[in-house]
């Protein structure tokens, strides 16, 4: 069978079939196609946040200079951080250097948690304000409800990364898992932190009081 | 290019469990979907008799079912909120769990990866999860039959605001909607793992040789169909996710100020009931070609095996299928013309829809220049593919008239509608489910089905259909309301009764003949004829290996594709086709 098969010759282009097109693996093409559905996720609650907003007739901008756009900065720092760690994790794993990794990795779900614990901090400040999902003390109850769906799924996804990043740090550290997989790893990640990117200016800072 | 494709990942499982409930294998999977779709397929067939009794019979008790629903029923007739219930379920049950489960999981999952010349999907752990994810869903949208006040009454669209507003909207519109919510939502999560798994085995895992232009057209089908699942069920997702925020979380997204419900005025504010119909048909029209698109690749397959032609236009037939995936996405706005939309908006989701009509058209006439002067075979398959063939053309031209802004103002949410829908998506589909099942049954079982029987079901099928759902078009241009339980109140509507009453006894015979499907399917398990490995004399990968296929499809044998998917009555060849596996030296 295999001599046949090597006597016939094929055109051998990347899209014959037997080889990976993309040259990736399975696990990496897979995290790509979810990102891409994630983003429609995040996409349909932000139009829909953008839509009731343009259609309400008075949509509160509530948010101070200080605290709200100061923690959402600094949020958003810590979250760039993380991103800067974990492409330093993703290097060290090429080379193989195992603790290199694990330590990026452990600094990247640090800041994942400085991010989840200053946004629990910003939410404890708002809800103490009388903001809640079905009202807030500044106009259209949909101020609350938009903030807390986005940021909320948001933050469900950074928990979920920084579980996810500790299984491949505790894999990784033991040698049971592959650079490639701390590399599928890190889109995620950076996909967490791209969307923040949407986040951060469509309802923080189109929310500070004119 | 170093990365080779990965050999065969597992083991063959031995025990029970792992072999045939949680297994990791896309043959028992495909299998444990088709079964999924056959129970779900029956309970939405039941529900549908009984919404068929209601208009039927308006006025009849019916005491043996009073007795089994008792508030269904309570002192009289069924009351319209049991109607309502009954319907939303009908169309829920057969939409999510019957037209998505059975032509996109079932059978995708089982012979997608056998087409392209894979040993197994890309993530078979990830398929196991997909199956019983969607499992959970199919259990959490029983117990919403069961909930306390009765099933949802919202619609399988489920309409904002009365499905966001909670128990207050009517019975079944507190738990039982709230269940209904969770179950789509867990729904969308075990589609999205499936379709994942599709594309990246389509693009990673071909054999040497299966070039994307030598795929059979149900793998491109199915390919395409998992694009659409990727894209459209994350919308549904957030949709679903807001919509229970609004039902548990006293959000209102999708409530308007000022609503008053059963005299009760409402606090909510500032939602839009327009949002979730944004959101859910942009969800909702790819959903309508996740149904019909593998009914389309799988009737192209078997038109071409049975007229021992090569499919016309084979590159055409690509094209259109990702055609006609691309413009479902844009059209989602024909579904709302009557919801207030601007009339600008409304004339370009016109164009847009009738756009659709030219990748269909296409389709439909590269199927009746496959059929040209072939040698054709009139097996069930081939009965049940040329049923779908005629299916989609009558349900698709009116289609063209509802994209009309100005028609659809007097037919919308008139039993035209109904009529359409039930025939392109609903029927059609279904012929595709069925036109697989007595092509694939061979090959998944080792046995053939009993053709004679086969036939009595086609032609019951195909007859009954048409009884069933032609005059509804002329309930609709009279003006019939869908989703009204209670006719004789409607001076207008009381001479149309006799057409319900004959749509009624069709559908019971229409419904009754699937028993003999059912009974061939069981039967044939024991008692049908050994298959061997290629009755239909077919082209495709999966042909070439033993019926039913061993654990890791083909053995210690690397497939190696030389041929396109479509090689009939080439001229010159030994035989009247050559096989995709076929040395290169079969094509003279």
């Amino acid at each position: 069978m295999a001599d046949r098969a090597n006597a016939i010759t094929m055109v051998a282009d990347d899209w014959s079939g037997g080889v990976h097109p993309y040259a990736i693996s399975h696990k990496k093409l897979g995290m790509w196609l979810f990102i891409l559905s994630d983003s429609l996720t995040f996409s349909a609650l932000l139009v829909g946040y953008s839509y009731v907003r343009v259609a309400a007739r008075v949509w509160p901008t509530p948010f101070h200079f200080l605290p709200s756009v100061v923690t959402a900065t600094l949020m958003t720092l810590v979250l760039l951080s993380s991103s800067l760690t974990m492409v330093m994790a993703v290097g060290a794993a090429k080379q193989g250097d195992r603790k290199k990794t694990t330590r990026y990795l452990l600094l990247t779900i640090l800041f994942g948690l400085a991010f989840v614990v200053l946004h629990l901090n910003e939410w404890m400040g708002l809800i103490r304000e009388g903001m809640r999902l079905s009202s807030n003390p500044w106009g259209s109850p949909l101020f609350g409800a938009t903030f807390f769906s986005l940021t909320g799924l948001h933050m469900t996804h950074v928990i979920s990364g920084v579980i996810y990043l500790g299984f491949v740090a505790s894999n990784f550290s033991r040698g049971r898992s592959k650079p490639d997989d701390v590399e599928v790893s890190g889109l995620y990640w950076h996909f967490v932190d791209l969307v923040w990117m949407f986040i951060f200016p469509l309802v923080y800072l189109l929310s500070v009081k004119g | 290019m170093d990365v080779h494709v990965a050999a065969h990942q597992h083991e063959a499982p031995t025990g029970f469990v792992r072999k045939y409930i949680f297994s990791m294998d896309h043959k028992v999977i495909g299998i444990q979907y088709l079964m999924l779709a056959m129970v779900a397929v029956t309970v939405g067939m039941i529900l549908s008799v009984l919404m068929r009794l209601r208009l039927a019979w308006p006025l009849e008790k019916w005491p043996m079912l009073a007795h089994i629903f008792p508030e269904g029923f309570a002192g009289g007739p069924m009351t319209p909120e049991f109607y309502l219930a009954m319907l939303t379920m009908h169309g829920t049950i057969m939409v999510f769990f019957v037209l998505t489960t059975a032509p996109l999981s079932g059978f995708g999952n089982y012979f997608l990866p056998i087409q392209v010349g894979a040993r197994d999907m890309a993530f078979p752990f990830m398929n196991m999860m997909s199956f019983w994810v969607t499992f959970v869903a199919f259990v959490v949208m029983l117990m919403a039959l069961f909930a306390t006040g009765g099933a949802p009454i919202a619609g399988w669209t489920a309409y904002t605001p009365l499905s966001a507003v909670g128990a207050i909207g009517g019975p079944g519109m507190g738990a039982g909607q709230t269940l209904w919510v969770i179950s789509i939502a867990i729904f969308c999560a075990g589609s999205l793992l499936t379709a994942l798994n599709f594309l990246t085995t389509v693009l990673n895992l071909r054999a040497r040789g299966m070039s994307l232009m030598r795929m059979p057209l149900t793998s491109w089908a199915w390919f395409t169909t998992a694009i659409l699942a990727l894209l459209a069920f994350p919308v549904l997702l957030a949709g679903g996710v807001l919509l229970l925020l609004d039902r548990v979380g006293g959000s209102s997204f999708f409530i308007p100020a000022g609503l008053v419900i059963s005299d009760k005025h409402l606090t909510n504010s500032g939602g839009s009931p327009l949002l979730w119909q944004h959101l859910f048909w942009f969800f909702g029209h790819p959903e309508v070609y996740i149904a019909i698109l593998p009914g389309m690749g799988v009737t192209s397959h078997i038109l071409s095996t049975f007229s021992r032609k090569p499919v016309f236009a084979y590159k055409a037939m690509v094209g259109a299928i990702f055609a006609i995936g691309f413009i479902s996405y844009v059209v989602w706005g024909h579904h709302m013309f009557m919801s207030g939309m601007s009339p600008y908006t409304a004339m370009a989701f016109s164009i847009t829809t009738m756009a659709v009509g030219v990748p269909s058209a296409i389709k439909t006439f590269n199927w009746l220049a496959t059929l040209w002067k072939g040698q054709i075979r009139f097996t069930c398959a081939m009965l049940f593919s040329l049923g779908f063939v005629s299916l989609f053309v009558s349900g698709g031209v009116t289609g063209m008239l509802l994209a009309q802004p100005a028609v659809d103002i007097f037919l919308h949410d008139t039993y035209f509608v109904v009529a359409h829908f039930h025939i392109i998506m609903g029927v059609a589909a279904i012929f595709g489910i069925f036109a697989g099942m007595y092509y694939w049954y061979p090959k998944m079982f080792g046995r053939l089905m009993h053709e004679g029987w086969g036939k009595v079901h086609f032609w019951f099928s195909l007859v009954g259909v048409y009884c069933i759902f032609m005059p509804m078009h002329f309930l609709g241009l009279a003006g019939h309301p869908r989703r009204y339980a209670q006719l004789t109140e409607f001076k207008y509507l009381l001479h149309l009764q006799p057409l319900h009453l004959f749509i009624s006894i069709a559908a019971f015979i229409t419904i009754t003949a699937q028993v003999i499907f059912f009974f061939n399917f069981f039967w044939s398990l024991k008692k049908g004829k050994p298959a061997g490995d290629n009755p239909w004399e077919s082209t495709s990968l999966e042909w070439s290996i033993p019926s039913p296929p061993p654990f890791d499809n083909f053995g210690p044998i690397e497939p190696i594709v030389h041929h396109g998917p479509y090689e009939y009555s080439v001229p010159g060849a030994a035989k009247d086709y050559i096989m995709q596996t076929d040395p290169p030296e079969a094509r003279p």
